[in-house]
């Protein structure tokens, strides 16, 4: 058995491996950056190893200085991660140079995954349905348009080293091969140095979903079902479960037996993916091969009782996998979700910072928190954007669906942005809840941003008990106070809670709570200063995060925040000649995120912007920040000279 | 004898219809609220009890013997706030539009004397179109007469002001001698001189609401505290300062129960101060996160916000914070921040509340302007105001503490009682850099040699040891047992006695 095993990562990954590799009794040693010295997974480990700057280019991604940590300190072995130098054949092979065991396949089967068309002509020689497309060398923009016309529109430009959703264009037209395809090549030359360029038919509809295989060194591969990964956002995942609502056992079979016969054929050892794409008539066609460890294996775990990366462990061991295909059970259903440290609000604009708050659900039963950051971190602008994932299971879809409702509910992030919300929100879509999703799903459903889950009338009788069990505790306590004049007053009983335009009448007595007339079976502790409290309504749970906001409180659960007025009776009814400020509509306004110096500006007045263009660089703590236009308009002034050093929301340019 | 009772009742409905239902719509459409509805919404709910309700003016000018309105004006009397005894008038915009007449004024200055005789805090709402004309000198010396009162009260009982209208000309100056003041946007303004005679005099074209509205004196002027979208929101929060003072300069601060352990431990603290010595980070995190509950009441957010100074409780009991702020102009001393600071560390002495200073200071704020409008008087505003004060200071260095700056917040040579420093405290008479230029100035073209010293600098003195050495730092706490550190430590200085030399009074750098 491996004695000692460095993981060439960072943040969740390398905290889920040295998790296991404990639970083993072998030795770990983390690496680190600059900015991840105070990061949880180096407290994990046993020994830690500095290996340069923050920026990955300089630390994660630098396959020497990992292979000197591992003899620095005597590693044997070493896990990848996912991401960095887990799909590099190079890699693999350096190490191999130095007999330190690679805890992932073999280099010749991470060369042959590793481009596009190879692993294409690899699949459709292994009996593995490939979607009709052009493989080989495309000439010109003419050829192109000649092999669209045949497989038939819409089809997919690809640059044949692109990945995660860069270098990819949809065209529907020959008109659209045109415009598109030079820009394809060059896109694939400048963001992966390689020009080559492959066109493929256009699934419509597509669900993805992919294929979870583990072999060992003795020939046996297995594969242990499928994941649905259909959520997504601009080819981003976002949301994945095990197993697929749309697979049923004939149609598991058939892909687990081709992704089993694509890894025989590269002699593939150690948990691999085989992505396919997925029609609403339930053909299913190759997209790719990836040689590692998934994001979303968890859900895989939960399913079939494996732990995969004890798998893998085993297998770079050379054990023997101590079970067969007929050994590999579904149980339950598993669900993850990805919460990411970006804006829903506006735009899902990345987000980052100090996590001046962080406390994830309690790990109870049918919960799982895959994380590696703790309160007081950072989320860098230095690597991927995910805080952490929140994996839920149960006997049923339904109800690891309603876990996660509940779990995110409890999830507490203060400091950076984050999607909780948004997460919520797509717990709670009927579309999602039936399992009628495809990989437009969120196009589809929020074509215009999203601006919170909608709130129902009974959750909003629900907030309003809620909000004036709280306001009566306050009001409460601060009766508690010394020095008072005569015996100890009681709190109001009677309050009214305002949520945009509707009030509500709550009366709260020692034995119940009644709004508008009718009683709530709230039942709930809470203390002052509490930012998170359990409410019971009968048989339901509902968690709500608890802010204090002038004159009342903000509540947030099930996918958005409310803020809430609420004021005793006998205030309330003075509250009508109050005059709503309407706050600024800044919405016109560029402002300045941070407090900076402008070194750039890159429009002028009158202007025309398109969404998304960078329109100002703002340097803060010698980093560069591009500000980049929400919305197409046109610049109608501008405040501030290049050069000038700005504060926290000094207003940069107004658009018209 | 039931007659004489209906009579009673009678009159008391009609003062309490102060100017009529006209007036009272008038204000109501203006998203104001009366004199008495806002005594309502301030005071525990039935507590209100009014004097000098029959008060009438005396003017016989002008035909003004002919109006008279019941109460003048002024709504005056007593209630309470969360059970503690509070004093308070609200001026009655409907009546006379809300204007200070002898007796208007004989009415403020009755409920001023009762409180001073009890010691209780004053709170004034002020919504008035200024002195009444028609009785000339004699509403002249109504104010006056207020504003020696002000000043008698001051730093005796809590005096709390709530702009919520108009109040210019002389009438700003009694608010301007009270404690804090509250104002409600696009409602109120204070100004000496309005728009008009602005407009004659200078030739400036200005609004109220520019000149002298909320949002002006909380961020630029610093004259008004806190700024509000509404009466209702001023009122509440009104409570909420309340809940923090003493009632008057004799009797310790209030305590409250409070869930919240004394000894809780925040580990995320110990990440706080950033790697990079020069990146900003938010010392309201440190503060939320010392403070019961995380309830900070903060005054003036919206001025200097490079000093932040607020209210919060440790263990139930009030303690008043004052802490740089690294995230506006570094955290540096200026004119601003020293006069704010000054002011609330001197309001904290008056009434016995102790003072926790969180200090990330990198010296005071260089410029010609700072120097031509005197920022040696006003920096010597706080240093006097720390100097002077008696109460309980404990004090903790998270990071920079340079130079003059070092001394002035709070630091063991003004009689500090804790001097606390974070383990990536600096205590140096300026950052490396800028001492390394000076001591080796010759070899300022040797930058190796400047590299090297500056190194030598900082591993001497980018720590707290050195300082903890000459007993100038009494302990290098962890960050993450900050709470713990204070809370212990305001229970031992509970019974601190100290006293300042007889004097008649000081001559604080004004």
């Amino acid at each position: 058995m491996l004695k000692k095993i460095l993981i060439a990562n960072r943040g969740e990954i390398a905290c889920r491996v040295i998790r296991t590799a404990k639970k083993m009794g072998i030795a770990t040693v983390a690496v680190y950056s600059d900015a991840d010295a105070r990061s949880p997974h180096v407290e994990m480990a046993d020994e830690a190893v500095h290996i340069g700057p923050a920026a990955a280019s300089e630390s994660y991604l630098v396959a020497d200085k990992i292979i000197a940590a591992c003899k620095e300190t005597g590693a044997d072995a070493v896990h990848p991660g996912y991401g960095f130098l887990s799909e590099r054949e190079s890699f693999a092979k350096q190490l191999a140079d130095e007999n330190i065991t690679f805890i992932g396949p073999p280099p010749n089967a991470i060369a042959a995954m590793g481009d596009k068309i190879e692993s294409k002509k690899l699949a459709e020689k292994a009996g593995v349905s490939v979607v009709p497309g052009h493989i080989g060398e495309i000439d010109d923009t003419d050829h192109a348009v000649k092999i669209a016309t045949e497989i038939g529109y819409p089809v997919m430009m690809k640059a044949s080293a692109g990945g995660g959703g860069k270098g990819m264009r949809l065209a529907y037209s020959e008109k659209d091969v045109r415009e598109g395809f030079e820009a394809t090549k060059r896109e694939g030359l400048s963001s992966f140095g390689d020009d080559r360029v492959f066109i493929e038919k256009f699934i419509e509809q597509p669900r993805h979903i992919e294929i979870q295989v583990l072999g060992d060194k003795h020939g046996n591969i297995v594969y242990l079902n499928e994941r649905e990964c259909s959520i997504q956002r601009r080819h981003q995942k976002v949301v994945e479960e095990a197993p697929s609502p749309f697979v049923d056992t004939k149609m598991r079979k058939a892909m687990g037996e081709q992704a089993v016969a694509l890894a025989a054929a590269v002699d593939y050892q150690s948990a691999g993916t085989v992505e396919l794409i997925v029609g609403a008539d339930k053909s299913f066609y190759f997209l790719e091969m990836n040689t590692r460890l998934q994001v979303e294996h968890p859900v895989t775990e939960q399913i079939t009782g494996l732990d995969l990366v004890e798998q893998m462990i085993r297998v770079a061991a050379g054990e023997e996998l101590d079970f067969t295909q007929d050994d590999v059970q579904i149980n339950g259903w598993s669900i993850e979700n990805r919460v990411y440290a970006e804006d829903p609000y506006r735009g899902f604009l990345p987000s980052t910072g100090r996590l001046v708050r962080y406390r994830p659900p309690a790990i109870t039963k049918g919960i799982r928190v895959d994380d590696g950051v703790a309160e007081g971190g950072e989320v860098s602008i230095h690597y991927d954007p995910m805080i952490a994932k929140l994996i839920t299971y149960a006997d049923t879809r339904e109800e690891a669906i309603d876990l996660q409702i509940a779990a995110l509910d409890q999830f507490e992030i203060d400091g950076p942005g984050h999607n909780i919300d948004f997460l919520s929100a797509i717990m709670q879509h009927p579309k999602f809840r039936s399992g009628d999703i495809s990989t437009a799903f969120i196009a589809e459903e929020y074509p215009d941003g999203f601006g919170g889950a909608t709130l129902s009338d009974e959750l909003l009788t629900r907030f309003a008990a809620i909000a004036a069990f709280i306001a009566t505790a306050h009001a409460d306590r601060n009766l508690r106070i010394d020095n008072q004049l005569g015996d100890r007053l009681r709190p109001p009983s009677e309050w009214r809670v305002k949520s945009g335009d509707t009030m509500l009448e709550v009366s709260i007595s020692e034995d119940a709570v009644v709004v508008n007339g009718e009683e709530a079976p709230l039942s709930m502790a809470y203390t002052p200063g509490d930012a998170l409290a359990l409410a019971e309504f009968g048989e339901d749970e509902l968690a709500v995060r608890i802010e204090q906001i002038r004159s009342g409180f903000r509540l947030t659960a099930h996918g958005a925040s409310h803020d809430l007025q609420v004021l005793p009776a006998h205030i309330a009814r003075h509250a009508v000649h109050m005059i709503e400020k309407e706050p600024p509509d800044l919405s016109k306004y560029l402002l300045c995120p941070m407090p900076g110096l402008l070194v750039k500006l890159h429009v002028g007045e009158g202007d025309k912007v398109e969404a998304g263009q960078p329109l100002a660089i703002v340097e803060a703590m010698k980093m560069e920040n591009i500000l980049r236009a929400e919305k197409a308009g046109t610049v109608q002034s501008v405040s501030v000279a290049e050069g000038e050093s700005l504060a926290v929301d000094a207003i940069i340019l107004e658009m018209e | 004898m039931q007659e004489i009772l209906e009579q009673v009742e009678q009159k008391r409905a009609a003062a309490r219809l102060g100017g009529g239902q006209k007036r009272i719509d008038a204000q109501h459409a203006k998203g104001k609220l009366t004199a008495r509805e806002r005594i309502e919404v301030l005071l525990d709910p039935g507590s209100f009890e009014e004097i000098d309700m029959y008060v009438e003016h005396n003017c016989v000018d002008f035909g003004m013997e002919e109006t008279k309105v019941p109460g003048d004006g002024v709504v005056t009397g007593s209630g309470t706030i969360n059970g503690r005894l509070v004093f308070l008038f609200s001026q009655d915009f409907t009546v006379f539009g809300g204007s200070l007449s002898e007796r208007h004024a004989e009415k403020i200055c009755k409920v001023m004397d009762n409180a001073m005789k009890v010691g209780a805090p004053v709170i004034g709402i002020n919504d008035s179109g200024g002195a009444r004309i028609q009785e000339g000198v004699a509403s002249l010396g109504g104010y006056a007469e207020v504003f020696q009162r002000n000043v008698l009260a001051s730093g005796v009982v809590p005096q709390i002001s709530l702009i919520m209208g108009p109040c210019a000309g002389g009438a700003v100056y009694s608010p301007a001698m009270t404690d804090f003041i509250l104002m409600v946007k696009d409602s109120s303004y204070m100004f000496v001189t309005g728009p008009d005679v602005v407009k004659t005099v200078t030739n400036e074209v200005v609004t109220q609401e520019e000149l002298g509205g909320a949002v002006t004196h909380t961020t630029k002027s610093g004259v008004a505290d806190i700024a509000f979208d509404n009466d209702i929101d001023a009122l509440l929060a009104a409570r909420d300062l309340v809940d923090f003072l003493p009632l008057n300069n004799q009797k310790e601060v209030p305590e409250r129960p409070t869930a919240d352990a004394w000894d809780r431990i925040e580990d995320s603290l110990d990440t706080l101060v950033p790697d990079n010595a020069n990146a900003p980070y938010d010392m309201h995190e440190l503060i939320r996160k010392t403070v019961d509950e995380s309830d900070f009441f903060e005054v003036q957010p919206d001025h200097a916000g490079n000093i932040i100074c607020g209210f919060g409780r440790v263990e139930g009991r009030t303690v008043g914070i004052v802490a740089n702020q690294p995230m506006v102009l570094a955290g540096c001393l200026d004119i601003g921040a020293s006069k704010k600071a000054g002011r609330f560390v001197r309001f904290c002495d008056a009434f016995e509340i102790p003072i926790v200073t969180f200090v990330d200071v990198p010296g005071f704020l260089p410029g010609v302007s700072q120097e031509h409008n005197g920022i040696i008087k006003h920096g010597a505003k706080l240093l006097f105001a720390y100097a002077e004060a008696t109460v309980p200071k404990i004090t903790v260095i998270t990071r920079k503490a340079y130079g003059g700056a070092y001394d002035v917040m709070a630091s063991k040579h003004l009689r500090g009682d804790l001097n606390y420093a974070w383990p990536t405290a600096e205590i140096a008479v300026m950052g490396a850099k800028g001492a390394v230029e000076i001591i080796f100035r010759k070899d300022i073209g040797d930058a190796d040699k400047i590299a090297e010293k500056t190194k030598e600098y900082e591993d001497r003195f980018a720590n707290p040891f050195v300082a903890a050495s000459k007993g100038f730092i009494d302990e290098v706490i962890m960050p993450h047992s900050t709470r713990r550190r204070i809370a212990l430590g305001l229970r031992k200085l509970r019974n601190k006695q100290l006293d300042n030399p007889w004097k008649k009074h000081d001559n604080i750098p004004l």
